[in-house]
């Protein structure tokens, strides 16, 4: 096995095994953890407290105890995550973080008081109106909630120096993988849609002093071979995220693999810095005012169809794939919209319907399979 | 001399006024804005701005039951069968600008309020997209706690002098702070007597048939900063006061035997089916978590009062606070069941309702069930589902009867 082979597997077998690879954390670090729902909870925050963030995006579980809170149209990330929680897999969390996004985000945090009363929660509101002044200034005043609240849990006070650290650390973070998924678009046989997706997924359940180094020497490793010719189809990958897996599974089968993408889970969480001006907390808030292009944030003007163009352009692409998770509101608006942009531009489209865990996926396997032939004749 | 109306009267001249208004402005090249229900009109109104809602636009095409052609139109065009469907009929409305329900002219602009749900945002966010015109959106942050904080309050006040400055932009016009502190003056005055009204359903029996608050609602939404609005729902509560003076129930060829609470939005296509099987048992609707959301009262010239108050519905409070409100509506209007409407449109009022359901019922005893429906879209209700849930809250109301008669 070679060096960049032992790094995929290291991170496979993390978000294959996400329980087990936090439990070694706390282990080896002897930190607490904070469970982070989707999406731009302020990892920097809970870094600076010295404890770690995890990524809770649900999971595969079958849905028993949460439909005791939410009705069947509910999208398939917060049934799971409500059932985790109430079936004790997040036992080890010395809380957790909702920010409420969308109506189905509001409702989770106000069932979370009652479905698990023994993991603390921490509620918290991203601005809309998130440019002006008043804004910046409001989601500053959130974030020192989450602060003094997490400063409760640990017993200590966070300094502007550990913000400062957590800060620089988490922008390391995010330009190490800004180049990582450059330069894996370069390999798309060594770094498939699929490891790309655990590879990149793994970040959610370790250190990121931990999690750094390794993306950065896998980058450099790939960065020396030379680039793999490919004869497949490249597509840019849209939506919250790219599960169930064995549609990954799917999609390599059919040679697809993603050029680049604007996933929630993914590309989202890095492609925006912070800003350099302000106090630790303001900087943070201008990150979330700087930040454009997704289906949870305010945009008037709906950029994210040029995104896709602007993608598509870039990286060469064949395609844009649309994970549509099931019920999810914000996406599924965004959908006609850029679908008409695309169309117009005639850039071809998989659209998948997908729930995290699906009885059966036949369906999809024929869209895939035909989308390829599509764009092979 | 004018003979006098009655306040149903008024109301039907007084929203095909409302409508012919805004036709007859944008005919006249004047801006039109379209907006959500619960948005802080008074800016609008002090600007003389004619406004639609295309909720109320909606929920009238639903209850003439062609929702489902602008819905197909909408979901041709790739929108989802789980969206809103208040939203669906009015994109798909956009496109075909024809119903039997009434015409509203299409906007120059948009105001947004997510008060009521983050929906909106994206709703709204593609209205202004497909038609190229600016957007005005006032965020409303969720209450995880109790009471509105006062960093949301601060956040709010800055939209609002914020919204100012975009509508002087959008509308070439300076703003008149005098008229504006007139006219929240008349949208508070409105809200009382729009509360007023609606508590009078507290008397036993009720003088008021509650399905007829669906049918105020349209105007509340539309009429709250006109004078209009305030003399039709001060003329509604007198009307009632009246009635219950006189102890006259809801219905002349029948009696109030038991006295429910729904929850959530009507079912337009089906509001005729859905009433008569409750008044076929005796079955007023004395009250609803939904109308209490327009009373927004707050002291003229107060800001933070308005930002405090336009935060502070139901659908932007907590859980907590929404249990509460139920279990003081049950006090308050002597009530003997809740029907919950689990609206297929809309999760922000679902999402809750199970917990909610199980935290009054613990706390009042009373028995309420939950029915499948939609606002709007017709094929997302099944009556034969509804009978039977009425069916089986009559049971359990009629035996919470006898057993509270055998213990007096
Ligand atoms: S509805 Fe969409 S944005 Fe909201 S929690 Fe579900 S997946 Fe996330
Ligand atoms: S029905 Fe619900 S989702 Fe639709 S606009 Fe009203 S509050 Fe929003």
């Amino acid at each position: 096995m070679n060096r960049i082979e032992e790094i995929i597997a290291i991170m496979e077998d993390v978000s294959r095994y996400p329980a087990k690879a936090i439990r070694e954390s706390m282990e080896e670090t002897g930190k607490e953890v904070i469970g982070c729902f989707p999406l731009y909870t302020p990892e920097e925050i809970v870094y600076a407290a010295g404890m770690i963030p995890v990524g809770l995006w649900g999971g595969q579980k079958e849905i028993k105890k949460a439909d005791k809170y939410l009705q069947s149209f509910c999208c398939s990330i917060m049934k799971e995550n409500m059932e985790h929680g109430m079936e004790g897999s997040y036992e080890f969390l010395s809380a957790i973080i909702i920010p409420a996004y969308c109506d189905t985000l509001k409702c989770v945090c106000e069932n979370w008081k009652a479905a698990v009363p023994d993991i603390p929660l921490i509620a918290m509101v991203y601005p809309q109106n998130r440019k002006i002044t008043a804004g910046v200034e409001y989601l500053v005043n959130e974030y020192k909630r989450v602060k003094d609240e997490l400063e409760k849990i640990s017993g200590k006070k966070i300094t502007e120096k550990e913000l400062e650290e957590s800060i620089d650390l988490y922008e390391e973070y995010r330009k190490t993988m800004s180049q990582f998924v450059a330069i894996a678009s370069k390999y798309p046989r060594t770094i498939d849609a699929k490891k790309r997706h655990s590879i990149i997924k793994a970040a959610y359940f370790t250190d990121k002093k931990w999690y750094i180094p390794l993306i950065k020497e896998l980058t450099t490793e790939l960065n020396m071979l030379p680039e793999e010719a490919f004869n497949g189809i490249k597509v840019i990958a849209t939506g919250i995220l790219a599960e169930p897996e064995v549609l990954l599974d799917t999609l390599v089968q059919n040679n697809i693999t993603f050029a680049a993408d604007d996933l929630a889970h993914e590309s989202r969480q890095f492609r925006t810095g912070v800003s350099n001006s302000g106090t630790p907390l303001e900087r943070l808030a201008l990150r979330i005012a700087g930040n454009q292009k997704c289906a949870l944030l305010y945009d008037e003007e709906k950029t994210r169809g040029q995104l896709l163009l602007d993608l598509v352009k870039e990286y060469k692409a064949d395609g844009v794939v649309v994970f549509m998770m099931k019920f999810c509101d914000p996406e599924e608006f965004d959908y006609p919209i850029y679908k008409k942009e695309l169309e117009a531009a005639k850039i071809p489209m998989l659209y998948l319907e997908i729930e995290q865990k699906m009885d059966s996926v036949e369906q999809i396997r024929t869209r895939i399979q035909s989308f390829k032939e599509m764009l092979t004749v | 001399m004018k003979e006098s109306k009655t306040s149903k009267q008024l109301l039907q001249e007084l929203l095909n006024q409302h409508y012919e208004e805004a036709l007859e402005a944008k005919k006249s090249g004047e801006l039109v804005a379209w907006s959500t229900s619960i948005a802080p009109q008074e800016f609008l109104e002090t600007m003389d701005i004619k406004v639609v809602y295309p909720e109320n636009h909606a929920a009238a095409i639903g209850a003439r039951k062609c929702a489902q052609e602008f819905i197909d139109n909408s979901e041709a065009r790739g929108y989802s069968i789980d969206l809103c469907s208040y939203a669906r009929v009015n994109i798909g409305y956009m496109d075909i600008k024809e119903s039997v329900a009434g015409n509203i002219p299409m906007p120059d602009f948009i105001f947004c309020c997510n008060n009521i749900c983050n929906t909106v945002i994206k709703w709204y966010e593609n209205i202004a997209k497909e038609l190229h015109i600016p957007m005005i959106l006032f965020d409303l942050p969720f209450n995880h706690t109790y009471e509105v904080p006062d960093h949301s309050v601060k956040y709010i006040r800055g939209q609002f002098e914020n919204a100012i400055v975009q509508l002087e932009e959008i509308s070439g016009k300076k703003f008149d702070y005098d008229r504006f502190k007139e006219v929240m003056k008349i949208s508070s005055e409105t809200a009382k007597w729009w509360k007023q009204a609606s508590n009078e359903a507290a008397a036993r029996p009720s003088p008021l048939n509650g399905f007829d608050l669906f049918n105020y609602m349209a105007t509340i939404v539309c009429m709250r900063g006109k004078k209009e609005g305030l003399n039709l729902f001060k003329l509604w509560a007198e009307e009632l006061h009246d009635k219950a003076k006189r102890k006259e129930g809801p219905w002349k060829d029948a009696e109030e035997k038991y006295r429910v609470m729904w929850d959530g939005i009507a079912c337009w296509p089906y509001l005729s089916d859905t009433y008569k099987v409750l008044k076929k048992n005796g079955i007023n609707m004395v009250t609803s978590t939904y109308p209490d959301s327009w009373s927004i009262i707050y002291d003229s010239n107060d800001l933070d009062g308005m930002a405090r108050a336009y935060s502070s519905n139901y659908a932007n409070r907590n859980l907590e606070f929404g249990a509460d409100n139920i279990v003081k509506l049950v006090e308050d209007f002597s009530l003997d069941g809740i029907i919950f409407h689990s609206n297929r449109s809309c999760k922000l009022m679902d999402f809750r309702q199970y917990e909610v359901q199980r935290k009054v019922s613990r706390r009042t005893g009373i028995p309420s069930v939950i029915f499948d429906g939609d606002q709007t879209d017709p094929r997302a209700f099944s009556l034969a589902q509804y009978e039977t849930r009425i069916q089986a809250l009559v049971e359990m109301m009629e035996q919470k009867k006898k057993e509270r008669a055998n213990r007096e």
